[in-house]
């Protein structure tokens, strides 16, 4: 049994919270540098390099990479052989509150849906957390922003639909959202479970590195074709026309009711952001 | 074409930009999201004075992220400006020449638009350093109790903008995406 402190999970979230609003993740940055080099309409080669330029920029000036700083996800895979001396919720909580004013992050959280008062903080966090084997804590922070949020889609489809209905349903979701969630985009897909748990899974798949495919290659081949009739709307970077429509995808799956085809799309822009620490 | 334009822009300036141009806008713009354009609304219904004048006015649909100790306005990319829908029209019938946003707008902005000779620009959406870099001077208006959401008055010099919507009824979201579609036949 390891014991780590609630002041060091704090921290941590703190120190994330700050890293990923300021730094793209290297694959989401290479997934931009690449698309750019190949796009062939003009208009969108250039509109890529001006986010290529915004990146730098932010680096440069230590200024937010957008200025929805999001809504912060904090994924924990706390290993099972782990005390955390002091409250775990409370530590993750203050950690998005420190990073949040220390970074100059926008606070863009009300209390409640209806009644709408800014916390002022940006808590709380939306905290997800899975028991692993092991003594160490991996904390992840993933700032969504909710231009792209909005876009995001759920359907219960039927098992006939199969393959097919999912294929139609996730490029739909893109059509649909065309120039609003600041495409190029980068898409989180959750296909099987129930209601609640396929919208987890494609918040997950957000996680999963764009140079990293999917292990299965039956939904590697299905993460390829998708990507390829989705850039072959039209939609193009912010929606002004080109191929680069989607950055990149990733499908996450779980088990499924013998009467249900549950498939989710959560919907992230060119600024998909993560910063990762083990503690 | 690219144009350089100042605030007020002209109603002949409007006239000839079309959707896909690029504009470089200088000048002074005010920031407005939702909660502030419903605030604006409730106080037209009662006959106030708005906190800037509607008439020839440039909106951007922006909330900063906090600015540095010595810097002028955070991170300040577009938010999506559907969210203004319900509120754009009366704006525009009121003078409104300039909104700024990302994102598609309803039937009923683009009707508004074309009736009353204004415009629809886009800045880049997820660009917030790049826009930022444009804002020159900074100062809260009102309601600052809306944090991000207070109404700004910018000084903006050469804001990098591109035409949407025009004053003929173009549409970039429609003939951008169809222009690129029909180089591939």
């Amino acid at each position: 049994m390891r014991t780590i402190s609630a002041a060091e999970i704090t921290a941590a979230v703190a120190r994330l919270c700050i890293r990923a609003n300021t730094v793209l993740p290297a694959d989401v940055a290479a997934a931009l540098e690449t698309c750019r080099a190949s796009e062939p309409w003009p208009l969108a080669r250039e509109t890529l390099g001006l986010l290529r330029d915004n990146l730098d920029l932010a680096r440069e000036r230590n200024l937010p990479i957008c200025q929805d700083t999001g809504m912060a996800c904090v994924f924990v895979e706390l290993g099972q052989d782990i005390h955390i001396e002091g409250g775990f919720e409370q530590a993750v909580h203050e950690g998005v509150r420190q990073g949040y004013g220390e970074g100059y992050l926008r606070k863009s959280i009300v209390g409640d849906p209806l009644r709408r008062v800014n916390t002022e903080d940006n808590t709380p966090a939306a905290i997800t957390v899975r028991i692993v084997p092991g003594d160490t804590c991996k904390i992840t922070v993933a700032p969504k922003g909710f231009g792209s949020e909005n876009m995001s889609r759920l359907g219960m489809l039927k098992p006939a639909d199969g393959v097919e209905g999912v294929k139609k349903f996730v490029v739909e979701t893109m059509g649909l959202a065309g120039s609003n969630p600041c495409p190029p985009t980068v898409l989180g897909i959750g296909i099987g479970g129930s209601f609640d748990k396929v919208a987890a899974l494609a918040k997950h798949a957000l996680l999963r590195p764009l140079d990293e495919k999917n292990p299965d290659p039956f939904y590697a081949a299905l993460e390829a074709e998708l990507l390829e009739e989705i850039n072959a709307l039209g939609i193009g970077p912010q929606g002004f026309g080109g191929r680069t429509t989607c950055l990149g995808l990733a499908i996450e799956t779980a088990p499924t009711h013998v009467a249900g085809l549950p498939v989710a799309v959560n919907v992230s822009c060119h600024v998909t952001r993560r910063a990762t620490e083990v503690l | 074409m690219q144009y350089k334009l100042t605030t007020p822009v002209t109603w002949e300036d409007l006239a000839l930009l079309k959707a896909g141009d690029t504009v470089l806008l200088s000048g002074v713009v005010y920031t407005a999201r939702d909660a502030a354009h419903k605030r604006l609304m409730e106080l037209l219904d009662r006959g106030e004075e708005p906190p800037f004048p509607i008439g020839d006015s440039a909106v951007y649909y922006v909330g900063p992220t906090p600015e540095r100790p010595g810097e002028v306005i955070g991170s300040a990319g577009p938010t999506t400006s559907g969210r203004m829908d319900a509120y754009s029209p009366r704006l525009l019938d009121l003078g409104q020449t300039v909104m700024i946003g990302k994102g598609a707008r309803n039937a009923a902005v683009k009707a508004a638009v074309v009736r009353n000779g204004a415009v629809y620009l886009a800045a880049l959406g997820g660009a917030g350093a790049l826009m930022a870099a444009s804002v020159k001077k900074l100062e809260v208006l009102c309601w600052e109790d809306l944090g991000c959401e207070a109404v700004r008055r910018l000084e903006v010099e050469d804001m990098p903008l591109t035409v949407i919507l025009d004053t003929c009824g173009g549409d970039l979201y429609e003939s951008g995406p169809a222009a690129y579609l029909g180089s591939l036949s």
